[in-house]
C-alpha cells in the first residue's frame, strides 16, 4: 500500500503491515524489495535502511521506539470487547477480536504504559492499526479514559499515539459513544493542568480524529501519516471532486493548521523529550 | 406481503382522489373512503413488520418533515441566528432562539430539503466545518445566557469534501462535542430522521437523547458497512439489520432514553401530530432536567458518557 511519496527523492515510499510476520527474522521492504534483517530494522526504528520507507509499527514496537529503555510498565486494563449487537458480517465479531488478539498479542487496539521519555514520566497510550484497523470501540474508549485518569492521578503528561481507521463498526452506536466519552474525560486533564500530547501516525482518521485526537494541547504528526475525517473514496463518490495530490497528508494537515509539527519517525522520541522538558520546567515542585 | 412501492402508489392515489373531491367537488367520497380504509390496512400490515432497512428508507424519506418545519411547529417565536463568524453561514446546520411553553431556549437542527433543488441547497443535510462552528457558537451562547439547548438531528453525516477537510471538519466536530458536554445548562437531543455518525453525535451528546420511532442512529451508513465489511452492495439490508440502528434497539442498548411514537405511516403522514409528540416530550424532559441542581446535572451527564460501552473484565489476570 503506497502511503507517501517523498518529493525530494522523487520515488514512492511504502509502509508495510507486519502482523503475520511477527516472528520472521527477515522482512521484505515493499518499497525497494530488499530483504532486511529484523533486528537491524528494529534498531533503525523500522525504517528501511536501504530506501528509508517506514514499516508499520505495532503498539509494542512503537512503545519501545519512544520510551527510555526498561522504563515501561504495562498498565493496560484487562478488558475485552463485548458483543452488544451479536454482530456477524463475514465472521462473528468475537471471532474477529480473538483473531486480532492472537495476531497482535494485545487485548484490543490500544496499549497503555507508564514510562519515561527522556527521563520524563508519562502515561503513554499507543493505538495499533493491526487490531481491526485500530478502530475505537468500547475497550479502546475505556482504556483511553483510564489512561487519562491515571495521568491525572500521577500528575504526569498524557501522550497518545493514534493509528486508527475510526469508530469500530461492529459495536454500532456504542462505538460512536466513545467519542463523547473520551472527550468528556479529556476535560479532567485540562482541569488538573495536565498536558496532553498527541502523535498522529498512519492513519489517523474518522471518529478518533473527530474526538479525542483533535483535542490535544500539542499535536505532532509522524511523516507519512494520513490525517482526515472522511476516506478519499467516499469524498470522490459523494462530491465528484478531484482530490489534490497531497490531500490528507501530514503536510496538508500542517499547511491547514491542524498539527503543530511534522516529525520524521527517528526524531519523534527526541521531539517528545524536548516538549516534555519545556513543560516540566513550567510546573512547580516537579 | 405488502411492499414499499405498493404502499407508495396507494398513498399517491388517495392523495389525488382527495384533491379531486376537495378541489373539484367530484362526488367520489365513497371511493375515497374505501381507498383510505384499504390504505390504512396496508399501512398496518407494512408497519407491523418493518425491517431495519425499511426503517432506513423511512428515515430518509424526503416527505418527512424537515428541520425548519418541525422547529416551526414544535416551538414558538423561532428566531434564526446565522453564520460561523469566520467564513460563512452553512444552511445544512441551522439554529437560533425559540420559546417552548413560554421559556426561551436555543435550538440547533440539521436542514434537509424536500425537492431536489432544496436538497442541493441544503447539501442533503450534510453540514461542513462552518455549520459545526456555528453550532459551537450557539452552544456557547446557550451556556452564557443560561438557556437550555435542544437539537433536532437529521443528517446522513458531516459533509465529506476537500474544503471540509481543509477547514478541519474533524477538529470542529471534536470541538462541538467538547462544548456541548461542558454546557452548564440542560441539553436534549431528538433524532428526528437520520442520525448519521460523527455529524450527528456532534450535536446529540445531550443529557437526554430521544428518537422518533422510525428515525435511525448509526455509526456508519448501511451502504458504507456493506462496502467495508461485506464487500458487497447486496448486503446493505443485512448491514442495516446488523448495525442495530433502530430506535427500539437503541433504547434497549441504553443509548437513547425514549422512543417517540410516530403516526401510522410515519411522521410525514401527520406532521402536526409528530410535532405535538416532540413538543410534549421536550417539555417533560426539560422540566425534569431544569429541576436538577447544576452539579447534579453535570454529574449525571458525566456518568452517562463515562459509562458508555460494552466490555468485560478478563478473568485470571490482574
Amino acid at each position: 500500500m503506497p502511503i507517501w511519496k517523498d518529493e525530494k527523492k522523487g520515488k514512492r515510499d511504502y509502509v508495510e503491515v507486519t502482523p503475520s510476520r511477527a516472528r520472521d527474522l527477515w522482512l521484505r521492504c515493499q518499497s525497494c524489495g530488499e530483504l532486511v534483517f529484523r533486528k537491524k530494522l528494529a534498531q533503525n526504528n523500522y525504517i528501511c535502511p536501504h530506501c528509508g520507507a517506514y514499516f508499520f509499527l505495532s503498539a509494542q514496537e512503537r512503545i519501545a521506539s519512544l520510551v527510555d529503555e526498561g522504563s515501561a510498565v504495562d498498565v493496560t486494563a484487562p478488558l475485552v470487547a463485548g458483543d452488544p449487537l451479536g454482530f456477524v458480517d463475514r465472521k462473528p465479531y468475537p471471532e474477529r477480536v480473538k483473531e486480532a488478539q492472537r495476531e497482535t498479542g494485545l487485548l484490543d487496539a490500544v496499549a497503555v504504559v507508564e514510562a519515561e521519555i527522556g527521563g520524563h514520566p508519562v502515561v503513554l497510550a499507543v493505538m495499533d492499526f493491526r487490531f481491526i484497523g485500530g478502530s475505537m470501540g468500547s475497550v479502546v474508549g475505556e482504556q483511553l479514559c483510564l489512561a487519562m485518569e491515571r495521568a491525572v492521578e500521577r500528575r504526569v503528561p498524557f501522550v497518545l499515539v493514534t493509528a486508527s481507521g475510526g469508530a469500530r463498526v461492529q459495536e454500532g452506536v456504542l462505538s460512536l459513544m466513545q467519542m463523547p466519552k473520551t472527550v468528556l474525560v479529556r476535560r479532567k486533564l485540562a482541569e488538573a493542568g495536565i498536558p496532553y500530547i498527541a502523535v498522529f501516525t498512519y492513519p489517523t482518521t474518522g471518529g478518533v480524529l473527530a474526538s479525542i485526537a483533535s483535542l490535544a494541547d500539542i499535536t505532532l504528526a509522524e511523516r507519512g501519516t494520513r490525517i482526515g475525517f472522511a476516506g478519499p473514496r467516499v469524498i470522490e463518490q459523494t462530491t465528484k471532486e478531484r482530490l489534490p495530490p497531497n490531500f490528507q497528508t501530514e503536510d496538508f494537515a500542517l499547511a491547514h493548521g491542524m498539527v503543530d509539527q511534522v516529525v520524521p519517525r527517528e526524531a519523534l522520541k527526541e521531539e517528545l523529550s524536548r516538549i516534555l522538558a519545556i513543560l516540566d520546567g513550567g510546573r512547580d515542585g516537579g | 406481503m405488502v411492499d414499499e412501492a405498493t404502499l407508495k402508489a396507494l398513498e399517491e392515489k388517495v392523495a389525488e382522489l382527495k384533491r379531486l373531491v376537495e378541489q373539484d367537488g367530484l362526488a367520489l367520497e365513497n371511493e375515497l373512503a374505501l381507498l383510505e380504509q384499504r390504505l390504512e390496512e396496508l399501512r398496518r400490515e407494512y408497519f407491523a413488520r418493518l425491517s431495519d432497512w425499511d426503517r432506513v428508507k423511512l428515515a430518509r424519506d424526503p416527505r418527512r418533515p424537515t428541520g425548519i418545519e418541525l422547529v416551526e411547529m414544535v416551538f414558538d417565536d423561532f428566531y434564526e441566528l446565522r453564520g460561523d463568524r469566520l467564513l460563512r453561514d452553512d444552511p445544512a446546520l441551522r439554529g437560533g432562539m425559540a420559546k417552548l411553553s413560554g421559556k426561551p431556549l436555543v435550538v440547533l437542527f440539521h436542514q434537509k430539503g424536500k425537492t431536489l433543488e432544496e436538497q442541493k441547497r441544503y447539501r442533503f443535510g450534510m453540514a461542513g466545518p462552518a455549520g459545526y462552528r456555528k453550532a459551537v457558537r450557539l452552544m456557547e451562547l446557550a451556556g452564557r445566557l443560561r438557556l437550555p439547548l435542544v437539537s433536532l438531528v437529521d443528517t446522513p453525516g458531516a459533509y465529506p469534501g476537500v474544503e471540509a477537510e481543509s477547514h478541519n471538519i474533524a477538529g470542529t466536530i471534536a470541538q462541538c462535542l467538547q462544548t456541548m458536554l461542558g454546557l452548564p445548562v440542560p441539553t436534549v437531543a431528538v433524532i428526528v430522521g437520520e442520525g448519521g455518525s460523527g455529524g450527528a453525535v456532534a450535536i446529540a451528546c445531550a443529557d437526554r437523547v430521544l428518537m422518533l420511532e422510525y428515525a435511525i442512529y448509526s455509526v456508519i451508513s448501511p451502504e458504507g458497512a456493506a462496502a467495508i465489511l461485506w464487500k458487497d452492495q447486496k448486503a446493505v439490508p443485512k448491514a442495516a439489520e446488523a448495525l442495530g440502528l433502530s430506535a427500539p434497539k437503541l433504547k434497549e442498548l441504553g443509548v437513547i432514553d425514549e422512543v417517540l411514537p410516530e403516526p401510522l405511516g410515519g411522521a410525514h403522514s401527520d406532521p402536526q401530530a409528530t410535532a405535538a409528540t416532540i413538543r410534549a416530550a421536550l417539555e417533560k424532559h426539560l422540566a425534569e432536567l431544569s429541576s436538577l441542581p447544576l452539579d447534579k446535572l453535570l454529574q449525571l451527564r458525566y456518568k452517562r458518557y463515562r459509562d458508555a460501552g460494552s466490555y468485560r473484565e478478563l478473568e485470571g489476570r490482574s
